[in-house]
């Protein structure tokens, strides 16, 4: 009698621990989608820059297109990227204007992350839209903060409402810090001598001044760093290259 | 129990039956007990981590110098003055190899640059968890007997304001979130004392609620409190999700509480011609607003600056007599306020007034009737008020500042999650605590007083990490290891030209000896640098230096009186100590000391890129125009700032060309040479 009530109890603790622990695990389930689309396009959100680790400070958002190009309310769709990203939510229904939007944390190595929005069209046939964000360690990010002091005015020729570029002005045109296909080739040591001692130093243009007794050395590493983080295609660093399995 | 006895009985035979069987199995048991330490230790996970390093690192370039970096065994980071005592690098064994680069797999992974060397401040300062543990389990996650768990990567720059008070180059995510607890005024209700004795200040500036009466109507004050974000989206005042009769009562209160001032409201002309839109326009443009106050675009963008309201529906908030008011003379209704007094002419006021009156949206208060309120309603609201703890904010005359009105948070990053109450289905951490707090108050309990506040997601990550660097460990450090905050200066220049400053609020753009806005330059040694006729000229009518600029000095229409003061007053008291501003001669340089000077600043320092000279030529327009610099600058300022731009402006971002004195003279000889030609052709 005590033994089968002691059994009972058991087993009852056992399903309770159970129960427990799938409710933990069950995650929320995807909604069932009420409309179908046939593209996937960018509103808002791709090519940022953050911290590793952290929130980006503008929502990822993307809208269902059909095949006129028309907003599709009702689509699912669903977020993904490689380890270390969250999305929130990771997947959902597109809103009445055809959009859903979602806030999105880069994971913890300084990198360019690809992620990727998917949908399903009336064919069930998969339609995916990639988008780039950029995680930047603390050196990258001070780096960025000097570039966005010191160079960016010249070497971004793109302007925004706060900040005209100077790109136009100048006679020998500076290269975009994201141009790896130029500054790939070149080496730390040459890139830090342009930085710290102007373009003459490497026979370049000399509309390039030196900036080695206004940044400190720790800095114009920084700078590299960023440099190297950004470039696209993506810098292959100049060290040892090891036997992969 | 009785079926049991007999076999029992026998194996007690088989092993204990006789005396020498029993003395075997006993010194048996004894050895595989004495053999367990040694097993553990053999099996530990550490053990397997390094062996796993190995055969990482095996195949590798340098798998040799790795190899011979690796020491095996329990490694401990000791450092009695923080506290910390960490095995972490155990098995964390590449943390300092920097050819690891490729490898992303913990708990091999390379650390990231930083700059703080290991053995100096260990683990735990910045990520928290349990240092001494050598399981995975125990070293990263809370238990019962240990609280602290590894505090997550996205929150980790918590960990750098410790020690670092001031905003750092490499933590956005926390100036963003000190900004904000100061920006969306956190630290009115709740007091953040900071170890060096101060506490955090807020900077939102609320207005003072007591003659709101003469600017704005009661309607508006309902649809404000019952959702701010509703008038203007960028406005920091949080909603309090108040119900109808609640916004009613305390819309009343306020209302009939506050009472008139004199002399903030206009007489408005009995007819009103209407307004030349593009004349309004423009001189909205010309005074420079936009610096200050943002507008929404078609876009849904805001525009502008943040010192002053978003006025994107502001006709639909103030009452026309006020506002004619404000604009001749901001300091009738506000003594303290950022905003400059332009000295508009009736006519300017009158227009600049009606431009504004325009940006009115009408849906705002298209559903907002209320009935004159009664005693009963106001003496409702005026309880709610303090209820609510308005006053912590704003001044409301009657109506005390609260104390402590809501829980301190000096120390809230090391809070025990033994204190803290979880919602249900909330994982049970400190950040995931604070951050749900930010994000949805009430949700904790409807009766909460504390609002809803309009953080985007970053934000809260921001504000949360702000709050997590409020820790035990911040309060306690060792002073020779905190980097305090540089001293706020509560400069206040003297006498007339003293109060014409604060009258034109100079201080909201410029900054001098240590107080003042970041939008303009420094005019700490302003006296040394410029030439006097140049100021006064800049000062009534300031023309264009910075083409590349969006926010630029307004004109003031001063008169020639108040501009003799302030002129007077910057040439005498902003002087640079380091040289004599009349040291070197306006004028006389020899032709070819000024030619060299050409060449040098057109092929060797190639200042063209940022400068203009010659309007014909030159493009450059990242640095001011230097077409009449030999007009506006002296020539012992212009040689010191070649010699070393940042000791006359720290920070400022020209380049320190390492100039040799004679480069810095010839140059400083052509320069003299571009005055004012008598057409202005640097103007655009």
């Amino acid at each position: 009698m005590s033994r089968s009530s002691l059994w009972v109890s058991v087993i009852g603790i056992v399903v309770l621990l159970l129960g427990g622990c799938a409710k933990q695990s069950a995650s929320p389930a995807t909604p069932k989608p009420t409309a179908f689309g046939a593209t996937l396009v960018e509103s808002s959100g791709g090519k940022q820059i953050g911290a590793t680790g952290t929130v980006l400070g503008q929502s990822v958002v993307v809208q269902v297109n059909d095949e006129q190009g028309n907003a599709v309310p009702g689509a699912l769709v669903e977020f993904s990227g490689p380890v270390g990203v969250s999305f929130d939510p990771p997947a959902g229904l597109t809103d009445s204007s055809g959009q859903l939007s979602t806030n999105v944390a880069l994971g913890v190595i300084a990198a360019r992350y690809q992620i990727t929005a998917s949908t399903l069209t009336k064919a069930q046939q998969k339609v995916e839209l990639k988008l780039e964000e950029m995680a930047l360690g603390y050196q990258e990010q001070v780096g960025h903060q000097l570039d966005e002091k010191y160079c960016v005015r010249c070497h971004n020729p793109e302007s925004t409402p706060e900040r005209v570029s100077n790109y136009d002005n100048l006679e020998t045109k500076p290269h975009a810090f994201t141009e790896g296909d130029t500054l790939n080739k070149m080496s730390d040591a040459d890139l830090s001598a342009i930085i710290g001692h102007g373009g003459p130093a490497l026979n370049k243009s000399a509309l390039m001044p030196p900036y080695g007794y206004t940044l400190s050395k720790t800095e114009i590493q920084a700078l590299l760093a960023y440099i190297r983080l950004i470039s696209d295609p993506p810098y292959q660093g100049s060290g040892m290259l090891y036997v992969q399995k | 129990m009785e079926p049991d006895k007999n076999p029992k009985s026998s194996m007690w035979q088989i092993f204990f039956g006789d005396p020498v069987r029993a003395f075997g199995v006993v010194s048996l048991l004894l050895l595989i007990s004495l053999a367990i330490a040694p097993a553990k230790n053999h099996f530990s996970e550490w053990r397997h981590y390094q062996q796993q390093y190995l055969t990482l690192i095996r195949g590798r370039g340098d798998a040799v110098t790795l190899q011979r970096h690796l020491q095996s065994g329990i490694q401990q980071i000791w450092l009695p003055d923080l506290g910390v005592v960490d095995r972490c690098t155990t098995c964390h064994v590449g943390l300092k190899e920097a050819s690891l680069a490729d490898v992303s797999s913990q708990p091999f992974r390379r650390h990231p640059v930083i700059p703080h060397k290991l053995d100096e401040f260990g683990c735990v300062t910045c990520h928290r968890g349990q240092g001494a543990a050598t399981t995975v389990e125990e070293a990263h996650r809370s238990t019962l007997a240990w609280e602290q768990p590894i505090l997550p990567a996205r929150y980790v720059e918590a960990s750098c304001g410790q020690c670092h008070r001031a905003a750092l180059a490499g933590t956005p995510q926390l100036n963003l979130g000190r900004n904000l607890l100061g920006r969306y005024g956190c630290v009115h209700c709740h007091t953040v004392k900071l170890p060096d004795g101060g506490a955090m200040k807020a900077t939102d500036d609320p207005p003072s609620l007591s003659h709101i009466v003469d600017k704005t109507t009661r309607e508006w004050v309902y649809a404000w409190l019952k959702d701010p974000q509703a008038y203007a989206v960028s406005a920091t005042m949080p909603n309090f999700k108040l119900s109808d009769p609640d916004a009613r009562d305390i819309s009343g209160f306020l209302i009939a509480n506050s009472t008139a001032l004199p002399g903030d409201t206009a007489t408005l002309p009995a007819s009103k011609a209407p307004p030349d839109p593009t004349a309004a326009a423009s001189l909205y443009g010309e005074s420079f607003c936009a610096s200050c106050h943002a507008v929404q675009n078609a876009a849904g963008n805001v525009v502008g600056g943040d010192v002053g309201p978003e006025l994107t529906r502001v006709g639909s908030k103030v009452k026309p007599e006020w506002l004619q008011s404000w604009l001749r003379n901001p300091r009738a209704y506000d003594a303290e306020t950022a905003m400059p007094h332009y000295r508009l002419s009736d006519q300017q006021a009158s227009l600049l007034s009606a431009y504004l009156e325009n940006k009115t949206d009408s849906d705002l208060l298209a559903n907002v009737h209320l009935d004159a309120a009664t005693p009963e309603q106001i003496a409702h609201g005026k309880t709610l008020v303090t209820e609510y703890g308005c006053a912590a904010c704003h001044e409301i005359s009657g109506i005390k500042k609260p104390e402590n009105f809501a829980p301190e948070l000096t120390r809230i990053g090391s809070k025990p999650i033994t204190q803290l109450v979880f919602l249900a289905g909330m994982p049970h951490t400190l950040p995931d605590y604070i951050s749900a707090k930010i994000r949805q108050p009430r949700s904790f309990g409807a009766a909460l007083k504390m609002p809803q506040f309009s953080f985007a997601p970053a934000q809260v990550d921001a504000v949360t990490t702000a709050l997590l660097s409020l820790t035990d460990r911040g309060q306690n450090l060792p002073r020779s290891l905190t980097v305090p905050v540089p001293q706020v200066s509560d400069y206040q220049p003297a006498g007339k030209a003293g109060k014409l400053m604060a009258d034109l609020a100079c201080f909201s753009c410029h900054a001098i000896n240590g107080r003042g806005g970041d939008m303009a330059p420094d005019l700490t040694w302003e006296g040394s640098s410029v030439q006097r006729p140049w100021l006064q000229a800049f000062l009534k009518n300031p023309n264009t230096l910075r083409p590349a600029l969006i926010r630029r000095m307004p004109r003031f229409n001063l008169s020639d009186g108040d501009i003799n003061e302030l002129t007077d007053y910057i040439m005498t008291v902003y002087q640079a100590p380091a040289f004599d501003r009349d040291s070197m001669p306006a004028s006389g340089y020899p032709a070819a000391q000024v030619e060299q000077g050409r060449q040098l600043f057109y092929a060797k320092y190639a200042c063209q890129s940022c400068h203009i000279v010659n309007t014909k030529t030159d493009k450059g327009y990242v640095g001011p125009t230097l077409t009449q610099v030999g007009s506006r600058l002296n020539a012992a300022w212009i040689y010191n700032w070649l010699k070393n731009p940042q000791a006359l402006r720290p920070g400022v971002i020209e380049p320190n060309f390492n100039m040799s004195d004679e480069d810095a003279r010839a140059l400083t000889a052509f320069l003299m040479t571009q005055r004012n030609s008598g057409k202005q052709e640097a103007k655009k």
